[in-house]
């Protein structure tokens, strides 16, 4: 039985931003279908009475005094751009407003 | 740009047939020294991309670390807006793409947030109040900012390139959302605007920021949809972004419900959507229609870890809560005797601290308004100077009032004097001496100016030896002139009157 | 004076602060070493000759000077190319990271360059980590010294053959999901996970950052744990950073090199061994474990039932966290930017372009994965599962430490497989993590150290500790290092064949 289907994987590229060739789109469809199979066993323990664990260690309050530390000057932050104008980034046209 | 052929209703027609609901998001730029996560400064107005260090850029191995200042200027909020404070809350990422994003995630909160379930009294012009109950309130990073090249200028749509500025990325911000706003129909956009204008005073009240709308220190996102009654269940919500002034917030709910009216009337049912507000046309424009885009695959933060504010901590915080200004304003007029009109004359023109600290230093409420709602108003509007702005301070408005309520001074020549402090020749005392404006009630320097003034005129003197005082008021003038504008008038009179009978 | 680069981190050091040897000496050594066997192995990404013995001159200038240095000032070192290092070019094994030179030291790398060691270079690896073989680089094959037609495992199959084919004393290596403790163990070198956050990760390009640590690899259990010493310890720019003292590893390592092992009880994982263990790697384990016994330790069984889960728990938690972390690189700010071949260049197009052509199929696979994973409507299912599977297996491990104080195991189930054998079945290639994963999703550290060979090919032996607790895996481990050496008659790497040298 297929749960993720070449539509499904189009869709996930769409929201990932990851180009994908058709015959990337075919192979990964299989490929995560069995990986999905795999993993799905995790439901058959993961119960409503066992609180779940995003942090491997137990700590909590970790701050930072709101002290300004040195900047990375402009040239540096630019200099891996692939493109810049006029100390910022240059990009591509954007189409969609946030 | 599309424009929608519905038409518009009519604004009162409009929520005469329909019940506006409201929902509003507004979110303020924290004046922390620092960002959010990293040891950036957050100074406004520098050069592009000076203010970055790896975190704040998103590079590659960079780790946020949460400030301090920031968490507890959330809390405050969350104080001053009745809130409750979590017992214990996490960060979570919001997972999109745009340029302006460097990390491609938002660190926010999202299931667990700082603060919930409050309320804050918003006052209308009119005195009325309304009680808008409080969501949440979270933190979360701003973006950057884009400039976009080429095509329409300042568009999106048409632009060629886009530069991006990330001195903003990182800069501590808190959401606060409203539950629904109901109940309020046809002054709907008037709460809307006195909902955003309560926080910003709010927000400068506790010193978390400099909430200066123009840049964009406080934002709102505003949520409108109609329903046919208050009884109806809500009907479907657009949400207008990014509306930066308190006129456009009131401005946009308006249209809103104008627009939504025409195409509930036409039949058709409103989009759910993003819209865009333009503050020069007045109308709001469909932006990106929400699909697979608003999938934002919320997940804790594997970076931090979770915020359990202590208790006593937070205690403490509430214990130290200024008042806030509804209820400062309140306490103030009930103690000056302020009309209505007056105390809200006295708001709009910024003056409360400057009459609440001249009243402070001596002079009596209605003279610090008199002053500072008067010739001082009118001075900073002819410099185009807000009252702050001018080289005087309260306690030299009160100085200057004591000059008159001890009689040394009268009214026009405290505003010489008033002049000469604006000048920034010195204190109301150090003018006077200076300039040597004081009242002359001294008898024999006056006694000079009237005697000669009668002598000049001796057919008034006539005149009112024959029992007409009319032309005293003449003689008084002469004297005034000539000894401009110092003598006591009062006593000029007295003086003239024992002259022409003696 | 020998060949200097057949010598430990430990011994060198020695050597250095006698006045045996110069640092320049020692690097160029390791220089010309990688010149000669790298071309075959291809180890390194980046080699940065001259830095590393600029630093070894000013080590040598300052101890001439009489200066008090660290220990191991003077040793060169090899470090995983997932850790930025500022000037120095940092690709994650990525296409979308080539030419990419950082302009920030991650915290590790600071504390290497301020105990003077001299940097290398950048050691290959799979794409931002992700593999176990090394086969998924986006700059080509790492080959397993042993037998160079075979993995040298991986993430970081760069590290460890660089310290197998003893072209560096020591190295830095990052373990998700076991990319640490695998290699070492297909490679015949040691290799920990710390505790996680034990070693800031501050600088580390992040995979699953709730899994990531970062550790030592090297040829000795005490040369780990003195690289282990000079860069675990609390870091403020890492909020999950632990704020603990790190416990004595290097005193821990010494102690077990005794061989004494009186009073220590091992717990054998039931569920880590048995089927799907290749047969000589279990007997290999079961000869350790008499060797451990001899030298005074107890065994006892611990049965840990929910590790069963831990493969998949991990292959939900890790592509959720890898999709977020991976969406930076977005062809905006740094690294490669490719416009879509036909069509309008915007923004959105640009970036999907980018990744597409940037990202190797294992990324893209688990991106897909993980964007899944967390897409509304999936996230309880998931995500949420697997996180409760953590807890789990926590638990697992908190019942299993009360009856034993460390837990032990084969590190991989397998030998070094042949290159391109797995290539294509990626869940055959995900099961050579099955035995090193249940740490990454508890945080608890591990080792790999070698203990012996199946058909010419190196076996590993793992011990994990609870968390916080490094030194009891530093001492079990060098336990049976020493007396598997005294049985061997040297270290296990010296039945490595000779590797042709290329001039």
């Amino acid at each position: 039985m297929s749960t993720i289907s070449r539509e499904e994987v189009a869709r996930l590229a769409g929201l990932a931003r990851i180009d994908l060739t058709e015959s990337e789109l075919t192979r990964l469809a299989g490929e995560l279908d069995v990986i999905v199979e795999a993993v799905a066993t995790v439901s058959r323990v993961a119960t409503d009475d066992v609180p779940a664990t995003s942090h491997p260690l137990p700590l909590h309050n970790v701050f930072r005094p709101d002290v300004v530390t040195a900047t990375l000057p402009v040239e540096e932050a630019l200099a891996a751009a692939p493109a810049a104008e006029d100390g910022r980034f240059a990009v591509p046209q954007i189409l969609e407003e946030d | 740009m599309t424009t929608e052929a519905t038409p518009l209703v009519d604004y009162d027609d409009a929520v005469r047939r329909y019940d506006p609901v409201l929902g509003i998001e507004v979110h303020v730029e924290l004046g922390t020294a620092s960002k959010m996560f990293d040891g950036a400064p957050t100074e406004f107005g520098a050069p592009p991309n000076t203010q970055t260090t790896p975190v704040s850029l998103g590079l590659p191995g960079s780790l946020p670390v949460v400030n301090e200042k920031a968490v507890e200027w959330a809390v405050l909020i969350g104080l001053a807006l009745n809130c409750e404070i979590a017992e214990s809350c996490r960060f979570a990422r919001k997972n999109y793409f745009y340029p302006d994003l460097p990390k491609a995630y938002q660190i926010s909160q999202y299931d667990e947030p700082i603060a919930h379930d409050g309320w804050v009294d918003v006052e209308l012009e009119d005195g009325t109040t309304v009680r808008v109950e409080i969501e949440r309130a979270h933190m979360e990073e701003d973006a950057g900012k884009n400039t976009h090249v080429g095509g329409a200028a300042g568009r999106i749509h048409g632009a060629e390139y886009s530069l991006v500025d990330y001195n903003r990325a990182g800069v501590p911000l808190v959401e606060i959302v409203t539950k629904p706003i109901t109940g309020v129909g046809a002054r709907a956009p008037e709460v809307a605007r006195a909902y955003v204008q309560t926080l910003r005073d709010m927000f400068r009240a506790l010193g978390v920021s400099e909430a200066r709308m123009e840049r964009g220190n406080v934002r709102a996102d505003v949520n409108v949809s109609l329903r046919p009654s208050p009884d109806a269940p809500l009907g479907t919500r657009t949400e207008t972004k990014n509306v930066n002034s308190f006129r456009s917030v009131e401005r946009a709910v308006r249209f809103e419900i104008s627009r939504q009216a025409g195409v509930l009337d036409s039949g058709a049912a409103v989009v759910q959507e993003t819209r865009h507000w333009h503050e020069d046309t007045g109308i709001t424009t469909p932006g990106r229609v929400k699909s697979d885009a608003e999938d934002y695959r919320y997940f804790p933060e594997p970076d931090l870890v979770p915020i359990v504010p202590d208790r006593a901590w937070v205690e403490g915080l509430r214990a130290s809560l200024p008042e806030m200004p509804a209820a400062r304003r309140r306490r103030l007029q009930a103690a000056w005797g302020y009309s209505d009109a007056e105390m809200r004359d006295v708001v709009n023109a910024g003056a409360l601290d400057l009459v609440e600290a001249t009243v402070a230093a001596g002079a009596s409420p209605a003279a610090a308004r008199k002053w500072w709602m008067g010739e001082l108003a009118r001075t900073a509007n002819e410099q185009g100077a807000s009252l702050e702005e001018l080289p005087v301070t309260p306690a030299q408005v009160a100085e200057l009032q004591g000059l008159v309520d001890a009689g040394r001074l009268n009214d026009k020549l405290a505003r010489q004097v008033l002049a000469g402090v604006l000048a920034g020749e010195g204190s109301p005392q150090e003018v006077v001496a200076a300039r040597g404006l004081e009242i002359v009630s001294d008898d024999g320097a006056l006694l000079a100016a009237v005697d000669e003034a009668l002598a000049a005129q001796p057919d008034v003197v006539e005149k009112i030896r024959g029992g007409n005082l009319g032309p005293v008021g003449a003689i008084i003038g002469a004297v005034m002139k000539a000894t401009r504008g110092q003598a006591d008038a009062a006593r000029v009179r007295e003086l003239v009157l024992e002259r022409v009978k003696g | 004076m020998g060949d200097l680069t057949r010598l430990s981190a430990a011994a060198l050091a020695e050597r250095l602060a006698a006045g045996d040897v110069s640092s320049v000496e020692v690097t160029r050594a390791h220089l010309d070493r990688i010149a000669a066997v790298d071309p075959a192995v291809h180890a390194f990404l980046h080699v940065d000759a001259e830095g590393a013995l600029a630093t070894a001159a000013d080590v040598d200038a300052r101890r001439a000077a009489g200066e008090d240095l660290h220990p191991l000032a003077g040793v060169p070192i090899a470090i995983k190319d997932v850790v930025v290092t500022r000037g120095m070019p940092t690709t994650a094994g990525s296409r979308i990271l080539e030419g990419w030179v950082p302009p920030y030291d991650a915290t590790l790398v600071e504390r290497i360059r301020a105990a003077r060691l001299p940097i290398l270079g950048k050691t290959n690896m799979d794409e931002f980590a992700m593999g176990s073989s090394t086969e998924h680089s986006a700059f080509g094959d790492t080959h397993n010294p042993w037998d160079l037609d075979r993995i040298p495992g991986g993430s970081g199959g760069g590290s460890a053959a660089a310290v197998a084919a003893y072209e560096a004393p020591l190295a830095i290596g990052t373990d998700t999901g076991g990319s640490i403790r695998q290699p070492a163990a297909v490679t015949g070198t040691v290799g920990v996970k710390p505790t996680y956050g034990g070693v800031s990760r501050y600088g580390l390009i992040a995979m699953a950052s709730s899994l990531d640590q970062a550790g030592p690899v090297s040829r000795t259990v005490l040369d780990a744990a003195l690289l282990h010493a000079l860069v675990g310890g609390h870091d403020p720019r890492d909020s999950t950073s632990l704020p603990d003292p790190l416990p004595d590893v290097v005193g821990a390592a010494r102690r077990g090199a005794t061989g004494d092992l009186t009073g220590v009880r091992l717990g054998v994982v039931r569920e880590l061994g048995g089927e799907g263990y290749q047969q000589g790697v279990r007997r290999r384990f079961e000869e350790s474990l008499e060797v451990l016994q001899a030298a005074g330790a107890e065994v006892v069984e611990v049965s840990c039932p929910h590790f069963e889960y831990a493969l998949a728990a991990y292959y939900l938690i890790m592509p959720s966290e890898a999709s977020s972390n991976l969406a930076r690189f977005d062809g905006m700010r740094y690294g490669l930017r490719v416009e879509p071949a036909d069509g309008p260049v915007t923004a959105e197009r640009v970036m999907a372009a980018t990744r597409g052509a940037g990202f190797g199929d294992e990324v893209k696979r688990r991106v897909i994965l993980g964007t899944y994973a967390l897409s509304a409507g999936y996230y309880d299912a998931y995500y949420g599962s697997a996180q409760k599977v953590r807890t789990l297996v926590q638990r697992d491990f908190a019942a299993a430490f009360e009856q034993a104080d460390v837990l032990v195991s084969p590190t991989a189930p397998t030998t070094a497989f042949r290159l391109g054998e797995k290539l294509d079945d990626p869940m055959a290639m995900y099961l050579n993590d099955v035995a090193t994963i249940p740490a990454n999703l508890a945080g608890v550290p591990g080792i790999s150290v070698p203990n012996g060979l199946d058909e010419g090919l190196p076996v590993g032996f793992q011990v994990l500790a609870p968390a916080k607790a490094d030194d009891r895996l530093y001492r079990v481990a060098a336990a049976l290092e020493a007396r598997l050496e005294e049985r061997w008659g040297g270290p296990l790497l010296a039945q490595a064949p000779e590797l042709e040298v290329t001039r």
